[in-house]
């Protein structure tokens, strides 16, 4: 049978504010246990949360970049289950009245083809403890440092229909939260997490088959392996006639498998209602307004904008504008060599494979984007040849010093001098008679072949430094005789 | 001594005719000596008290002193206390001594009362006679072998035996006003909003409100100059500004409307409580006030609204105690339900239980529009009608509780009888607005409260119309025989 799938996805966001949803804690990562936390993290009896207007702001920021409506009254409701590491025994979190409601994102694929996916809604919620299980001989520890950490839930429309699909829309939401400066993106971190609801239908069947939620998946390559795995894995049940049961399922990516954690039967009933702790939060329309007049230009804009300023292609512009600090970066660098062409390509070239070595994010970079704007400026004025600029990279990168201090120390600079490569030149093919003899003999076909034997050993004699411009007419030329 | 007023002890403090520490002395040798036959008092903070005692002595030797200054009074349990045991009542927080202090209790710490210790109450103020404390039933001073009313019984208990100059309560459904009714003192249920909840162990987080609870409306007044006010650490906490309750307390009530609710008047209510009330009414109609009748038509919806949304709230609020952090653990859980059911079997009441499973149920998929949406439509048809009364009118009276103070253990076994308790005081919690308990008289040598009800942040109001009835009545002066027994 031919199986049309269909994804709905869960992102979990944490919104970089300085200090906890509801309390003064600070927000943070690999801190002692239980160390940033307020009587409001602890449950403590008594206690009660104070909204952070910060988070507030951040999600109307957000709620602008995905074309949504804003909820200008918004609830926090309670969601009631009990686990050692949600210590109030219920999360606070939005339910009827999410603070932002219907929007939408227009996804490109790497293919170049654009999908829209429906954004049903993002609410805001604080996260949990943590439970750790080792070294407690038997009993479990609790650390509440992460309890009412700030998350953004955003909630997709089941308008998915593949892991590519999936993948890109979570890499757009994830461009869209850092370039909003609203997350810091460390999916390692687990500053982004994903819920995976998937099902499969026979292809043009209207309604949707039964779903399963794959929870908790955290870096794109796991949320594109997860979705291969679960579609394999309903598609061998149904094609045997059997039956999906509706489950929430972990992925565990060492075997690269889905198994159930618990079934819809077990699924707790939340009893959600309104948190009376907390007022309703209405905004203003020139609050909303504001925040909307003050949006850092996002992923999308800034892929245009690179295409009509800079004449990239719309691959380049794309791939630059994917992460805002790489967009920077892009553009401190083309600033210094005006060549946005020459920028790009060695951006997403060089730099980047040297950045995957290293594992290093670009922020991390140890060479800067403006004097790596200057080791292209070395190449655009033919001071040294690309191949050249490659080891003066390696050199930055080490921390030799800048383009112009490395290329001076090694001597690396290109010989432009006509003369001196003529000279050169010459030398090479009194050396090399016997191949000067059988190139002119050949057919102009087979010249173009053999010419390459000539620049190597012009190159070979002149270190890498002779520049390839000057020396291929002039060798064209003195091999004619 | 014990029976002085606020002022007239905050005088003598000043006069240096009295220290505070020979005050505090002489309150904790009463409770030393009297609460054994009422069990009003679940802690007594001896050294605590005198500690503070001094530093008010010092404070009024050094001329920095307000009123408050010295003067001993005591907690409701559910108040968090730095470092002094908090058990709401409850074997789960029997062994609970919060790292915090209330906004409540700071600030009266910082107007400089003295904490005596702090009162007993019905297991998370859950209850309508203080028969539902883990640490025992307290007794009515007038009458030991009744109840003093809940859930703030031990505070209107200490307060009528003069074993605390004040204390502070807390009012979800009538907690305040029916203990004081029943106790013959003076009790404040400020509008929602008025008093920070933060540190006061929650019941029903939409409802809760602490007040003042005292021998005259001006000690309260006195106790509101402090505790009343905005709390950032409380977002349901009101920023109006709050007023000076003590200021307009002489105000003349020429001209004020009164409305009296026929609803509160039918059937169910005692007819000499009734008789008492009409008395009182007399009163102040004498003090120039006119009287009209008003109607809240909605008024016998408020049990059946109130048992929902409360017990709702409450099913959320005390999620929290589940043995993991504080409080009541299970030994030798066998793993993580049996630690959870067993502790919180073992440390919850079963008046506690029974609202939990209530509330639980009210709010579960399928029953909770029929249920909580539903009291919650109710809720506002009340708040409407109080809207519409107090248009026409400018204060409300009526009873407090349809009887006066009944047998321990008589009501035990009838929840709905022990519901019914509670029909004049939930409409104000629901409605949110302001209601005072004012000692109006006695039915068969038990004390009758007179109810007044306000609008929205009227409290300096109440307080002028209460200290007006009682400058020119005495029954907030009378004394239960117990308490001149020591």
């Amino acid at each position: 049978m031919n199986w049309e799938v269909v994804i709905g996805l869960e992102i979990h966001t944490q919104l970089s504010t300085k200090s906890k949803l509801f309390s003064g804690a600070a927000v943070g990562f690999g801190a002692e246990p239980n160390t940033q936390t307020t009587l409001v993290d602890l449950g403590m009896p008594g206690a009660l949360p104070v909204f952070n207007k910060e988070a507030l702001r951040m999600a109307v920021m957000f709620g602008h970049a995905v074309n949504a409506e804003i909820g200008m009254t918004s609830v926090f409701a309670r969601k009631n289950y009990f686990y050692p590491d949600l210590p109030k025994g219920y999360q606070t979190s939005q339910m009827d009245h999410p603070i932002v409601g219907k929007g939408y994102l227009d996804v490109t694929l790497d293919d170049g083809t654009t999908t829209r996916v429906g954004i049903t809604r993002a609410h805001l919620e604080e996260d949990a403890g943590k439970s750790l299980h080792e070294d407690f001989q038997g009993m479990t520890g609790i650390d509440l440092n992460r309890s009412s950490t700030p998350l953004l839930e955003i909630v997709s429309e089941p308008d998915i229909r593949s892991a590519k699909e999936a993948v890109a829309y979570v890499k757009m939401i994830h461009s869209i939260v850092t370039y909003l400066g609203i997350c810091d993106g460390n999916m390692a971190e687990g500053s982004m997490r994903c819920d995976i609801n998937l099902s499969l239908r026979p292809k043009g069947q209207q309604e949707y088959g039964t779903r399963t939620e794959i929870k908790n998946v955290n870096s794109f390559r796991f949320i594109e392996k997860a979705i291969y795995t679960e579609i394999e894995r309903q598609a061998d049940i149904l094609e045997d006639g059997g039956r999906i049961i509706q489950e929430t399922r972990l992925y565990d990516p060492e075997k690269n498998e889905t198994r159930s954690m618990r079934s819809k039967e077990d699924a707790n009933d939340y009893r959600y209602f309104p948190c009376p702790d907390l007022l309703p939060v209405v905004l203003t329309q020139e609050y909303v307004d504001q925040i909307k007049a003050n949006l850092p230009e996002l992923p999308n804009q800034k892929a245009a904008r690179f295409q009509s300023e800079y004449k990239l292609s719309e691959y380049d512009a794309q791939v630059l504008s994917a992460s805002r600090s790489m967009a920077e970066y892009f553009e401190v660098a083309n600033k210094v060599n005006q060549d946005p062409k020459l920028t790009a390509n060695w951006v997403m070239g060089e730099l980047s494979k040297l950045l995957n070595q290293s594992q290093l994010e670009i922020t991390q970079s140890p060479v800067t984007a403006n004097a790596f704007g200057e080791l292209l400026a070395r190449i655009k004025d033919n001071t040294i040849n690309g191949k050249t600029a490659k080891d003066v990279l390696q050199a930055m990168w080490q921390g030799e010093g800048s383009a112009d201090e490395i290329i001076d120390a090694k001597g690396l600079k290109q010989v432009t001098d006509t003369a001196a490569i003529e000279s050169m030149i010459q030398s090479i093919l009194d050396a090399n008679s016997a191949q000067v003899e059988q190139y002119r003999a050949a057919e102009p076909d087979k010249q173009k072949k053999m010419i390459g034997f000539f620049v190597g050993q012009v190159m070979k004699a002149s270190q890498g430094k002779a520049n390839p411009s000057i020396v291929n007419p002039i060798l064209a030329k003195m091999l004619k005789g | 001594m014990f029976e002085q007023s606020i002022a007239t002890l905050a005088q003598q403090l000043r006069n240096k005719e009295i220290s505070s520490v020979e005050l505090t002395r002489l309150f904790l040798q009463r409770i030393q000596a009297l609460d054994p036959q009422l069990n009003s008092f679940i802690t007594v903070s001896d050294e605590l008290a005198l500690q503070q005692a001094k530093a008010a002595d010092l404070a009024i030797a050094n001329g920095d002193s307000s009123s408050l200054t010295g003067i001993p009074i005591a907690h409701k349990d559910l108040f968090c206390t730095q470092g002094t045991l908090t058990t709401c009542g409850s074997k789960m927080l029997n062994n609970f001594v919060p790292p915090y202090e209330s906004t409540v209790t700071q600030r009266l710490q910082q107007a400089g009362a003295v904490m005596l210790g702090k009162t007993n109450m019905d297991e998370f103020a859950m209850g309508s006679s203080n028969e539902n404390s883990h640490f025992g039933a307290v007794k009515n001073p007038w009458d030991v072998n009744k109840v003093p009313g809940g859930s703030s019984g031990g505070s209107a208990a200490a307060v009528a035996a003069g074993l605390t100059v004040a204390a502070t309560g807390t009012d979800t459904g009538g907690s305040i006003r029916q203990p004081a009714s029943f106790c013959g003192i003076t009790g404040l249920k400020p509008t929602y909003g008025r008093i920070s909840r933060f540190g006061m162990i929650a019941y029903a987080s939409s409802l809760d409100q602490g007040g003042p609870m005292a021998k005259s409306a001006e000690d309260c007044a006195h106790l509101m100059q402090a505790m009343a006010g905005f709390d950032d650490k409380d977002s349901t906490s009101s920023e109006t500004p709050k007023e000076d309750y003590l200021a307009n307390l002489n105000a003349p009530l020429a001209g004020l409307k009164i409305g009296l609710p026929k609803e509160y008047f039918g059937e169910g209510l005692d007819a000499k409580v009734a008789d008492t009330i009409m008395a009182a009414v007399k009163e102040f109609e004498k003090l120039g006030a006119t009287v009209k009748e008003v109607s809240l038509p909605n008024l016998q919806l408020s049990i059946p609204a109130y048992y929902v949304i409360a017990p709702s709230e409450a099913s959320s609020n005390l999620s929290r105690f589940d043995g993991v952090r504080f409080g009541h653990r299970c030994d030798d859980p066998k793993d993580l339900l049996d630690m959870y059911t067993r502790s919180r079997a073992e440390g919850f009441g079963t008046e506690v239980q029974k609202r939990i499973m209530v509330g639980t149920y009210a709010l579960s998929e399928g029953y909770y529009d029929a249920y909580y949406l539903k009291a919650q439509k109710i809720r506002r048809l009340i708040k409407e009608d109080f809207v519409n009364a107090l248009n026409e009118v400018d204060v409300i009276m009526g009873p407090v509780a349809p009887t006066t103070a009944f047998e321990l253990g008589s009501k035990t076994n009838d929840p709905v009888a022990m519901y019914l308790e509670d029909i004049y005081t939930l409409s104000v919690n629901l409605a949110g607005i302001p209601a005072m308990s004012v000692p109006a008289g006695f039915v068969d040598n038990m004390p009758v409260g007179l109810q007044i009800m306000g609008n929205y942040f009227a409290e300096a109001k109440l307080l002028n119309i209460a200290h007006q009835y009682q400058q020119n009545t005495d029954w907030h002066l009378q004394t239960p025989t117990m308490a001149k027994g020591a």
